[in-house]
């Protein structure tokens, strides 16, 4: 299964995901993540901006990632009560 | 109600201007994540799953309008409009950003607040009785002790590494509306044959994935006497609590692995060693603090009568209206768990009503109760209508206290970064199924159902009638669900019943439970708790799983 890579910004927070170049708010923007990901974590880490980087198992769908983990999808729309606050990645009935 | 007084003030400046400078160094790349995020959670803020949450203290639950109004200020200029009332008498805020939180401790310190020791191996916010000092069964204000425990474990260096939290309630009638049994030292107000005032001490309560009620360590203490009673305590858990196995840290673990008896007999000769250096309060100073929890100045011409002609005004009283212990006077319980709502969330706009209705009719005071509801505690009968209508026109007079309605729920896997499985949308479906009748609801009677989204139990799941606890099964969310529990006077710890079940499957079964309990109770005054202890598991078991 891909994998993606996320963690949260350390000013604000925010639940990113890895572009490729660059941090996105938004899933849709998140690439898949080859052997290269360890090291990527590991600098990352070492760089201290950004709070707990993960690598993630994510399914590749028609309509864009879909995160496998339930905790995962939540972290991706915002919370599932609060649609009001749903990011545009994933729908939030689909969590 | 408590003012702070200038030592008071200092240690919150001193502590506010430590984080500061913390946050600054991380902001900056001096330290790292792993250094600052101990020194984050001694001051309640953690990373959930979409941002920092901020758990702020409201000390035994009491806030001014005042204060009130600041929380709703902080919920709009540094969080999403809104806060979440926690099941320990905190508030909660779940959008905030670090690079902002020194502006937001600024404002919280001014009006006497903070959010220390709301996280991490300390002794927590005191919690008590959302009545206290108006209840009509009440010996005395807990609140005053309560107070005295709160300056007291306040940065106590001896207890701020504890083998694990620790969390204290007080209260002061045969009543217990704060669960004192589940806490790790519950303390209760009462007199001795001899007239005198002191406390029946419990130890070693808790929920979470240890479940234990808590055992009678002392018949009674004399006030004068708590604290160095409770220090004694804290003296032989520290020293002998778990520091290698954090499932096994907690007091609950000591004090049932040594015993209640061998527990009793160290923390007596504690104590017997540490009386002689008089480390209780001066007399003193319990009269000055007592002095700041005395009586509002009532009106003692207060009509008692109560013009119940508006029939919705009339469910509203005899749900949520308690009796006071001054004639004229009521308590006002405001629920929030409206239609649809999530239970706990109040908007910036309802805190600001609130605190307005505060001053103007309930002597400037809101208490925060661990089912996650506000109370107006000293509300004339003659300005009761006034509330109620005030409060119904922002959604905040929902006549459901104690119903199936009023359910509490952590903030599960939709905040939480330890959930396991969601817990708001359990709790919002199976209100739900009831929510547009009240009559039903009444009818139902007294329920406490009661969510967690996983095995830590800030939902209180153990203490429910009703308690659903969320489990993780191969990656899917996934329901536990459990009858019998009590946090109340009758403590009792709810057991599972049968098999887990998903989402859906959770919500048939509570509607089962409850059809089964209409069908089955001996009479309409008696309640699921006490139908379910009186015929046992297997009657409700068949209901469920047939």
């Amino acid at each position: 299964m891909p994998r993606i890579l996320t963690g949260n910004r350390l000013e604000t927070g925010d639940v990113l995901w890895w572009s490729g170049s660059d941090w996105s708010l938004h899933l849709k923007d998140a690439v898949a993540i080859g052997d290269e990901g360890d090291a990527l974590v590991a600098r990352l880490v070492a760089e201290e901006r950004i709070n707990d980087p993960l690598l993630i198992d994510a399914d590749q769908t028609p309509t864009g990632w879909m995160p496998k983990s339930t905790r995962e999808r939540v972290r991706a729309v915002g919370p599932s009560v609060r649609p009001d606050f749903a990011l545009p990645s994933i729908s939030v009935e689909a969590i | 109600m408590y003012r702070y007084d200038q030592y008071d003030q200092a240690i919150v400046d001193a502590r506010v201007a430590e984080f500061k400078d913390q946050v600054g160094r991380r902001l900056r790349n001096e330290i790292t994540e792993d250094q600052f995020k101990p020194l984050r959670l001694m001051n309640g803020l953690y990373l959930q799953l979409h941002a920092y949450m901020l758990r702020v203290a409201i000390p035994y639950g009491t806030l001014s309008g005042t204060q009130m109004r600041t929380l709703a200020h902080i919920a709009r200029k540094y969080d999403r409009d809104y806060a979440h009332f926690t099941t320990r008498q905190n508030v909660q805020y779940n959008w905030i950003k670090l690079e902002q939180f020194s502006d937001l401790l600024d404002d919280l310190s001014k009006v006497e607040m903070h959010a220390f020791q709301t996280s991490g191996n300390c002794i927590r916010n005191i919690s008590s009785d959302q009545f206290a000092g108006a209840a009509a069964d009440e010996l005395a204000d807990p609140r005053p002790y309560a107070e005295l425990l709160r300056q007291w474990s306040t940065l106590h260096p001896e207890f701020s590494f504890l083998p694990r939290k620790f969390k204290i309630a007080v209260i002061a009638s045969d009543t217990d509306r704060a669960a004192i049994q589940l806490h790790d030292i519950g303390l209760q107000l009462r007199k001795n044959d001899a007239g005198d005032l002191g406390f029946r001490v419990y130890v070693g309560g808790g929920m979470g994935r240890t479940p234990i009620i808590g055992k009678l360590l002392r018949e009674f203490i004399p006030v004068g006497e708590y604290l160095s009673y409770c220090e004694a305590i804290l003296r032989v858990y520290n020293r002998y609590g778990r520091r290698d196995n954090i499932y096994k840290a907690r007091i609950k673990i000591l004090v049932t692995e040594l015993g209640i008896e061998e527990f009793t007999k160290q923390v007596e000769a504690e104590w017997a060693l540490m009386k002689p250096l008089g480390l209780d309060a001066p007399k003193a100073e319990y009269d000055r603090i007592i002095a700041q929890f005395a009586d509002p100045a009532y009106d003692l011409a207060a009509p008692d009568s109560l013009d119940l002609s508006d029939p919705d005004f009339a469910v509203w009283v005899s749900q949520n209206v308690h009796a006071h212990k001054q004639p004229g006077y009521a308590i006002a319980t405001i629920s929030l768990k409206p239609k649809r709502g999530i239970p706990g969330d109040a908007s910036s706009a309802q805190m600001d009503l609130i605190a307005d209705l505060a001053e103007k009719y309930a002597q400037d005071e809101i208490r925060v109760t661990h089912s996650q509801n506000l109370v107006l505690a000293h509300v004339r009968k003659a300005d009761l209508y006034a509330v109620w209508q005030a409060l119904a026109a922002a959604d905040l007079a929902t006549p459901n206290l104690d119903l199936v309605t009023d359910i509490i729920a952590c903030p599960g896997m939709d905040y939480c970064t330890l959930a396991n499985a969601r817990s708001i949308p359990i709790a919002q479906k199976i209100a739900a199924k009831f929510e547009n009748s009240v009559s039903e609801q009444r009818d139902i009677g007294e329920l406490k159902i009661k969510v967690s989204g996983c095995i830590n139990g800030c939902g209180h799941h153990h203490a429910g009638h009703i308690g659903i606890l969320g489990v993780d099964k191969k990656g899917e969310e996934a329901y536990q669900l459990l009858l019998g529990g009590s946090g109340a006077e009758d403590a009792s710890l709810a057991k599972i019943l049968g098999p887990g079940m998903d989402e859906n499957g959770i919500v048939a079964a509570v509607d089962k439970l409850i059809a089964h309990y209409r069908l089955v109770r001996s009479g309409p005054s008696e309640r699921f708790l006490d139908t379910y202890r009186r015929l046992g598991a297997s009657s409700f078991k068949e209901a469920v799983y047939g």
